[in-house]
């Protein structure tokens, strides 16, 4: 099929970027998208010009590599998928497509569709993090985790670091992210010592790397290509709240 | 080059623990003095770095993506072994030694696989204590399946995502350190060469992608954890940006390069659907437990499915071929992923495959749904389910699903001794850039618990005592101002200018096309001797094709892929004529490494061990100048060397 594609094009993280048009043909439907700009890249290097940048790494849904805000929607119209799992059949021939980064003060551009998540490995690393040094452990059978609590921390852990909660949210808020680390290790038990300290910590690193804050919207949720669900929000808020009413009444 | 396994004495259940009695320990108020430099943050990387740094050193750690979370660790499927027993159903750590060196086909150091195995029980410990949420049972016990070519369930797992799960464990361990200040981390830099002073390693030059810069980082050791070369292939379960470089950068400073040829071949992958392909999609091995794979019997029939004209679901139970039941009836559908492989491609060589390319064979589940219904396969394999449609379109719950082998992983990679350090003092490798433990073939599942053995529980010891040994006197004294790193740093920048100013009319992606199809077709899933020799010399034109007229577009000082790619694309040509060389000296079929000329009057792969029980260690010699091999034999002591059968 053949395409027109809008893509934003920004040379660095200080230039000003715009939109260039530009068309490719005889994409497969079996192509992904990824493929489909590959293709288009090739086009650019074989004319001498500069290739489009973005992100991307294993192209099998997982590594969170990939982003790329697809005719407004991050990581395109279907759900539950990343860009790189995007398969072409689900454009039309001729079709126009516009093709933008992730946008938040938080995930600066850094060339083209690349952007700067370092702000997420920053929450992470304020407490994203069980204490539990190397050769320390016990006998892995000694903590009897119901399956219930550990299928609802899997479904938290299933987050890919991609970004996209905070792309599609209006205010930028990170909150579905923090709350799915969160959640993960608070609902177990090896969690449970620093519960507290890791939902302060997380939260205020979240805040202070520039994110915005949460008024409920669910449009990262519905976004999300893990499917996380909105319940880690809920979990975030009330374990930071009691972890900061506790807080107070130690002072 | 001196390849002493540094094997210690001892009964094989006692050498490690042996070893670690006789190591130099470094005083905890000593070790802040001490610098060690760690390429990669994937299972091996990361767990090295945040042990290493829990112990007291400074670590510096690199990877090539945005975070150390998305290396490609990440993409593991299927799950992790671990000799636990925890299922009582006979497994134990000599068992999982056993089939270790057993599915290696007896090209692997029994020490190293034994130690392996020991250790292989405290990761699952450390990764519970961590948070990482593995399946478990109603009971609150831990669940366990078995996996590819084993009889015994000693697999852990977190539903398909098992790999990124232990990586957010390692991840989170490293982040604890990056946040205590004791490693600091650098995204987006990628390691271009290692400096050697006074023959030992001290350190790295690196380029940040993302401004060009060019920098040198030194240290008191290098731990090279940077993955495997699956890439060189073009076409592979791969990440996009996994490459050769770091280790053959090593390999050309003076670090052996040990069984290049062995790589291995993934029978369950989505099968290709055209030129543009970037990427090959593994559909995880534990479909095997209940997919049945089978082609038609006949050629006729097979044309018939890939023309459209009949559907296979219409095909009659006497007109379908299971293969692999037929072949080997004790292990099915379950045989290892080589044997597995090479029949999905001799039937397809028959013209007997399916899929519009004739390059398919079928999994098919229909048996399983009838016996278990479709909400227990649902439940089993949901996400893969999921995922084959997402890619393929097709539903597999009712069609039965194509699958073809891909390349998945590489036993080869830098030679290392017991303690994982190379030939070069101070260079130590973990994970799948070593060679150790594999042999010429890997059990699905055991690559995850090689990387965390060796950057939980080998490499901070054997590092620590080579520090030890290195004496206190000594830390920290390395500096890039040594001319060694003036050097090296000038090479770089010359490699880098030798690309940009080409100016050619050929993209680096092309000549990695190119060179996929020339490695796949000769160095593949079946190799012989003319076919070798021919991938030798169009490589040898291709490299010299490439330094004539490759074109690199764009700056070298900004974020530039088609840069980067050049790079790696160049090592992977002289690289993959190393491992034709490999394969073309081995004249045995053993592993995934499948020669024509070697084998049985059934077609089985014919092991020679009394001229080719060795590791295969290549020695750089100058550009230009054929590599020199060196052995290192190998001692069966505790298994008697059999003839792998599965049948
Ligand atoms: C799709 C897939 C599924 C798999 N499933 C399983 C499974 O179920 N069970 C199992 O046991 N094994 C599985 N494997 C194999 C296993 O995942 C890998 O062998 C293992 O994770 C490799 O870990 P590693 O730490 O050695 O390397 P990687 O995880 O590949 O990490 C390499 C690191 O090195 C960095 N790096 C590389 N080159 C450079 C450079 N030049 N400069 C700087 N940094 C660099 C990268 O950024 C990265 O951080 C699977 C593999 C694939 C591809």
């Amino acid at each position: 099929m053949k395409l027109n594609l809008k893509i934003w094009r920004q040379e660095s993280k200080e230039s000003k970027g715009k939109f260039v048009d530009y068309s490719v043909d005889n994409i497969s439907e079996e192509a992904s998208f990824l493929e489909m700009l590959d293709t288009l890249n090739e086009s650019l290097v074989s004319k001498n010009s500069v290739p489009v940048a973005f992100d991307h790494d294993c192209r099998e849904g997982i590594c969170g590599m990939c982003s790329l805000v697809i005719n407004g929607e991050p990581h395109g119209p279907e759900k539950a998928t990343t860009t790189c799992q995007l398969h072409m059949r689900h454009f039309k021939d001729g079709d126009t497509i516009t093709i933008e980064p992730w946008r938040a003060q938080a995930f600066p551009v850094i060339k083209d569709l690349t952007t700067d998540r370092s702000a997420f490995d920053k929450i992470m690393q304020s407490g994203g993090f069980v204490t539990a040094r190397t050769g320390s452990a016990v006998d892995a059978n000694e903590i009897p985790i119901p399956k219930e609590v550990a299928d609802k921390a899997m479904d938290a852990a299933a987050c890919i670091g991609c970004g996209a909660c905070v792309a599609a949210c209006p205010n930028a808020s990170a909150m579905l992210f923090t709350g799915a680390k969160v959640s993960h290790l608070n609902s177990l038990p090896q969690g449970k010592a620093e519960k507290e300290r890791r939902s302060l910590l997380m939260v205020q690193a979240m805040d202070e790397a520039g994110f915005g804050g949460c008024t409920n919207i669910g449009a990262c949720e519905s976004v999300c290509p893990k499917s996380i669900n909105l319940d880690v929000i809920a979990q975030l808020n009330r374990d930071y709240h009691s972890s900061s009413f506790k807080k107070i009444m130690q002072f | 080059m001196n390849l002493d396994s540094k094997i210690p004495e001892g009964p094989l259940s006692e050498k490690w623990s042996n070893h670690k009695f006789n190591m130099r320990l470094v005083n905890p108020a000593n070790r802040r003095k001490y610098h060690v430099i760690v390429v990669g943050s994937g299972l091996a990387g990361s767990s090295a770095a945040a042990s290493l740094a829990e112990q007291g050193y400074n670590v510096s750690c690199f990877c090539y993506q945005d975070s150390p979370r998305r290396a490609h660790s990440i993409a593991a499927q299927g799950g992790i072994n671990a000799a636990k027993n925890y299922q009582n159903d006979g497994d134990s750590v000599q068992r999982l030694f056993y089939d270790t060196i057993k599915g290696g086909d007896y090209r692997s150091r029994e020490a190293n696989v034994y130690r392996l195995a020991e250790v292989s029980t405290k990761i699952i410990d450390q990764c519970v204590s961590q948070g990482v949420p593995f399946a478990r049972e109603y009971g609150g016990l831990l669940a366990n399946r078995s996996f590819g070519g084993a009889q015994v369930s000693r697999t852990f797992y977190a539903r398909g995502q098992t790999g990124q799960q232990l990586l957010l464990g390692a991840y989170s361990s490293l982040n604890r350190q990056i946040g205590l200040g004791k490693v600091t981390m650098y995204t987006r830099h990628e390691m271009l060469d290692v400096v050697v002073v006074g023959g030992h390693a001290k350190g790295i030059i690196v380029r940040n992608l993302v401004t060009g810069e060019i920098t040198r980082h030194a240290a008191d050791c290098v731990v090279l954890a940077s993955g495997g070369y699956g890439n060189v292939f073009y076409l592979s379960t791969n990440a996009q940006a996994c490459n050769v470089t770091a280790t053959y950068r090593a390999y050309k400073r003076g670090a052996g390069f040990a069984n290049p040829c062995f790589t291995q071949i993934h029978p369950t992958c989505i099968p290709v659907h055209g030129e543009d392909q970037a990427k090959l999609t593994l559909m995880s091995e534990s479909l095997r437990n209940d997919g049945r794979v089978w082609v038609p019997k006949s050629k006729e029939l097979a044309e018939k499915i890939r023309s459209g004209e009949i559907n296979p679901n219409s095909i009659p139970e006497e007109d379908r071929d299971y293969y692999l039941e037929r072949k080997y009836p004790s292990f099915g559908n379950l045989a290892p992923r080589d044997i597995s492989s090479r029949s999905a491609k001799e039937v397809c060589d028959e013209g007997r495959g399916v899929a519009s390319t004739g390059l398919g064979v079928y999994l098919d589940f229909r048996d399983a749904i009838i016996r278990d219904g479709e909400q227990a396969i649902r439940e089993r394999y949901g996400n893969l389910f999921e995922m084959y449609n997402r890619i393929t379109g097709e539903n597999p719950y009712q069609t039965p699903m194509m699958i073809f082998p891909a390349v998945h992983y590489t036993m080869g990679g830098l030679w290392v001794d017991y303690n994982l350090q190379s030939t070069i003092p101070g260079l130590f490798v973990a994970g799948e850039a070593n060679f150790s433990d594999h042999g010429a073939n890997r059990l699905g599942a055991s690559a995850l618990m090689q990387g965390l053995a060796d950057g939980y529980f080998v490499v901070p010891y054997t590092v620590g005592n080579y520090l030890g040994e290195l004496g206190i006197a000594e830390a920290g004294f390395s500096n890039t101002q040594e001319d060694a790193f003036e050097q090296v740093e000038a090479e770089v920048k010359q490699r880098i200018d030798q690309f940009m100013n080409m100016k050619g009319t050929r993209s680096p992606r092309s000549f990695h096309k190119e060179l996929g199809q020339i490695i796949w077709n000769y160095c593949g899933m079946s190799r012989n001797q003319s076919g070798l020799n021919e991938a030798i010399e169009k490589l040898q034109k291709l490299k010299k094709e490439f330094w004539q007229n490759v074109l690199v577009v764009g700056k070298a000082e900004e974020l530039n892929a088609e840069l980067e790619r050049a790079g790696r694309v160049a090592d992977f040509i002289e690289f993959g004529e190393l491992m034709c060389r490999d394969a073309l000296m081995r004249e045995e079929s053993c592993g995934g490494h499948f020669r024509e000329e070697h084998q049985t009057n059934e077609g089985e792969a014919l092991r020679n061990d009394s001229d080719y029980a060795f590791v295969g260690v290549w020695e750089y010699k100058g550009e230009g100048q054929i590599p020199v091999l060196q052995k290192e034999d190998l001692a069966f002591e505790n298994v008697a060397l059999a003839t792998r059968s599965y049948k």
